[in-house]
């Protein structure tokens, strides 16, 4: 019998040790952690509980209806935002004219602003949803866990991008009047499985955060047939990113399935609110570690340059906390414009951010990939180890209020709330 | 002329620049020259050497930075950039990245069961950790781990079924791999388990001169037999020998050890204490001969001059507190900070031998990982002195052995294969 067997290595440190091995053998491209990191078994149990629950998720879009009606602790007096919380005098443009437009909408003078993420909530861009608008009510079918979204307005001069005049107030009053029941006389047939339509999209192009179109088009059928009335089936066959705002949803339930789970180390919340990025970590309960939006970069619609651009907004980076997203990009040829333009380049983009997850989701394969499941599960000690912040794929917003999108790109989150969560873990 | 250079965030192990530092001292009128990580320690030892430039204030850790004084300093940095680019340049492969982490390199490499961890020590534990979690045993050649971790580490290979040979583990031949500094040793029938990487070159050596070979030699790392660790190791290196198949005979190589040890097989203790030697040990076992010594000369004083700690406890056990003989181990930690150790470079010794008097007594270990061509450097250096030389290699070792006796006897020195035979040859 062998000691070891055929012996095939990996060397991680000195060139010269690995070389004295005559073996097959592959070497780890090793640097200096961040921080040192020291094995913790606790931490280790913990997070093989807090992935599985994110991978065991089944999340489905079971209801529709009034946000003061359906969303937990939600108020007239109250306005959700995106991202981690923030003062109104803090807020920058794209979400100033958000809170403005809804504050008109509801026809008050002020309101109290506190995360969608404290409400099990969360809103693309601005996110801001007011007591009227109606939301999706989307269920982890194996936790039971529940989250809330808004629904998408469309592109061009939209309140999640800080338009606010009368065109797209009257939308959102057209939205709740008109596409929410009709969208809740769809519902009625039945949850649709966003589990399903989420692998199904993934292998047809999407990577679900900037790339909806295929995933729109499955919820476009699956609509169709339950029979989704004349102007609103027509209204969600006009905006690709219709389906955004309900993946955001799934992803949101299933992280919360995942969170408090004591000692572990995975993020279950990554978001920007316009002026901060925000990160939360299933062991550290409801903390939030912030560090500066990033300003993305991209590709910019028209003769919108970088200066134009607004710090990074939106709690759709639970996408990519989700494994999708930047995560996926692999999955998504007709996009690697954004991430510098070649497939090669977005292929390389999902595989770097395997080092730093805890799993590989068998529900969202990859073809590209050998039908490997994406990335998933960021392991905040892993993000430590190797320096290589989570890569983020997002909408570009102007940065003066109602602007609309102008362009879209990627981002790495800023690294620093991930050292200050590394260290309240080990405090 | 003084050239310094600072790049931040670029990493390159110690062995590496070492190697460019050699570089930098090879272009003509160069009076000093260093390539390193900015530790504290090494921009001490920059400064004392007369290389501190203001382009290095501000410089941390994650640093790295060149300096160099003399003629052609510019130069100097610009030969210790390009050794270190071409490593580089040697390293990226494909279109792939590299893995970043033990844990997707195992993936990378199917079927991959040992990992080589030769990280910094603090880094060490992490690395191995990771490689345990990912089901390799570890050949662990990164020293400065604590006890603790090492314990650690250990009981969580047990747990798995896995060896943790280590830490500070110089040497194994596993499955006919030879791991770290190895000879170029026959298979045979005689199973090694050592906690000293110098003992497991010296004993299969002196059996490979008998025409005798091993099996396997499991490296345990130097504290294993201690209270501490209690000989967790060696314990299962034995088990796991005692059902090989190709094993007829073990022998363990350490110091006194507290720990009892048994075995099914015939088991040879080789446990390093006055009147034990591996010489006697390999005789014992091998059942050979070893060739004849030269005649021993009468020195007045001997200065024994060491790079394997091993071979120079065993030396000063022979020596007793005689007052005419000096031993020290130029391997052992305090010689080794921020420089290369004494069997890669040879420079310390050249620097001892400049400054010893009476016989020079020098362990001159070769085969892998050792220095290519000792002799070419040390031997010059004899010329003209009384000097004894062992020789630790076989004929089949890269520098052969028998080029590297015929340089050292040209210059003069009494060449031995057998420490404690030279070392007792000169009482």
């Amino acid at each position: 019998m062998p000691i070891i067997g055929p012996i095939r290595a990996v060397a991680a440190g000195a060139d010269l040790i690995a070389e004295t091995v005559d073996a097959p053998r592959v070497s780890v491209e090793w640097r200096p952690p961040l921080r040192r990191l020291q094995p913790d078994p606790a931490t280790d149990a913990a997070n093989e509980i807090a992935v599985a629950r994110l991978l065991a998720a089944r999340p489905a879009w079971v209801g529709i209806g009034r946000a003061l009606d359906l969303i937990p602790g939600m108020r007239a007096d109250l306005l959700l935002h995106a991202g981690p919380p923030l003062r109104w005098e803090d807020a920058s443009g794209p979400l100033r004219g958000a809170l403005d437009g809804a504050l008109r909408l509801e026809g008050r003078d002020s309101a109290d602003l506190e995360p969608c993420h404290h409400h099990q909530a969360v809103g693309p861009m601005a996110g801001v949803i007011s007591a009227s608008m109606p939301v999706v009510v989307v269920a982890d079918e194996t936790s039971g866990q529940r989250a809330y979204s808004n629904l998408n307005e469309g592109l061009g001069k939209v309140l999640r991008y800080g338009a606010n005049d009368e065109a797209v107030l009257d939308r959102l009053r057209w939205m709740a009047a008109e596409l929410a029941p009709d969208l809740a006389r769809a519902l009625a047939a039945g949850p649709v499985d966003l589990t399903a339509i989420n692998s199904k999209a993934l292998q047809m192009g999407d990577e679900l955060h900037n790339r909806h179109r295929a995933a729109t088009s499955l919820l476009f059928r699956e609509l169709a047939v339950r029979g989704l009335s004349g102007q609103s089936l027509k209204f969600v066959d006009s905006n690709d990113y219709f389906y955004l705002n309900l993946v955001m949803a799934a992803a949101k339930a299933a992280c919360d399935a995942a969170a408090d789970v004591a000692r572990s180390s995975l993020v279950v919340a990554m978001a920007r609110n316009g002026t901060e990025f925000g990160v939360r970590v299933s062991g550290l309960g409801d903390r939030w570690f912030t560090a500066p939006a990033p300003v993305p970069t991209g590709l910019f619609l028209g003769s919108y340059t970088q200066e134009d651009a607004n710090p990074d907004i939106g709690d759709s980076a639970i996408t990519e906390t989700y494994g999708l997203g930047g995560f996926a990009m692999a999955a998504a040829p007709a996009i690697v414009q954004y991430v510098g333009g070649d497939v090669e380049t977005a292929r390389n983009a999902t595989l770097e951010m395997y080092e730093i997850t805890l799993a590989e989701n068998p529900n969202h394969q990859v073809p590209a990939l050998n039908f490997r499941g994406t990335p998933t599960g960021i392991d905040l000690r892993r993000v430590v180890e190797t320096g290589i912040p989570p890569l983020i794929n997002t909408g570009i917003a102007h940065r003066r209020a109602g602007v609309g999108q102008i362009g879209a790109g990627l981002t790495r989150a800023p690294i620093e709330p991930f050292l200050d969560a590394f260290r309240a873990l080990n405090a | 002329m003084l050239k310094a250079e600072l790049r931040p965030r670029e990493y390159h192990d110690s062995i590496v620049l070492m190697l460019a530092s050699r570089r930098m001292l090879d272009v003509p009128g160069t009076e000093s020259a260093m390539a390193a990580m900015a530790t504290p320690l090494n921009l001490e030892l920059m400064q004392e050497a007369g290389l501190w430039g203001s382009e290095l204030e501000g410089a941390g850790p994650d640093d790295l930075v060149l300096a160099a004084r003399g003629e052609q300093a510019a130069a100097a940095v610009a030969a210790g950039l390009s050794a270190l680019t071409e490593r580089a340049a040697a390293r990226a492969s494909g279109g792939q990245p590299p893995p970043r982490t033990v844990k997707t390199a195992a993936r990378f490499l199917g079927g991959a069961n040992l990992a080589v961890v030769s990280v910094p020590g603090e880094h060490a534990t992490w690395a191995s950790w990771d490689a345990l979690a990912a089901g390799l045993n570890v050949f662990c050649f990164s020293d400065n781990v604590s006890v603790a971790d090492e314990v650690l580490l250990k009981d969580e290979a047990l747990r798995r079924g896995l060896l943790f040979m280590g830490p500070d583990c110089g040497t194994a031949i596993v499955d006919g791999v030879g791991l770290g500094f190895w000879n170029a040793v026959p298979q045979g029938r005689i199973g090694i388990v050592g906690a000293s990487g110098t003992g497991i070159q010296q004993l299969s050596c002196l059996l490979a001169h008998q025409g005798v070979g091993i099996s396997h030699a499991i490296g345990v790392g130097g504290r294993d037999l201690s209270p501490e660790v209690g000989g967790r190791m060696t314990r299962e290196a034995i088990r796991r020998l005692d059902s090989d198949a190709d094993t007829d005979l073990i022998v363990v190589v350490s110091k006194p050890a507290s720990a009892e040890l048994s075995a099914r097989k015939p088991l040879v203790q080789a446990l390093l204490a006055p009147g034990v030697d591996l010489t006697e040990v390999a005789l014992r076992v091998g059942g050979g001969k070893l060739p004849d010594d030269p005649p021993p000369p009468r020195p007045d004083r001997v200065s024994g001059i060491f790079s394997g700690g091993t071979l120079r406890d065993e030396a000063a056990l022979i020596w007793g507190q005689d007052p005419r003989f000096s031993a020290v181990d130029y391997g052992a930690d305090e010689y080794t900070r921020g420089r290369p150790h004494p069997m890669i470079d040879n420079t310390i010794r050249l620097d001892a031998i400049r400054r010893a008097e009476g016989l020079i007594y020098l362990d001159v270990v070769l085969g892998r990982g050792a220095h290519p061509d000792p002799a070419a450097e040390l031997a010059p250096a004899l010329r003209g002195r009384t000097a004894t030389v062992v020789l630790i290699g076989t004929a089949g070792d890269p520098q052969g052995l028998d080029r590297q006796r015929t340089a050292f006897e040209a210059a003069g020195a009494r060449v031995y294969l057998s420490n404690s035979r030279a070392a007792r040859a000169l009482l």
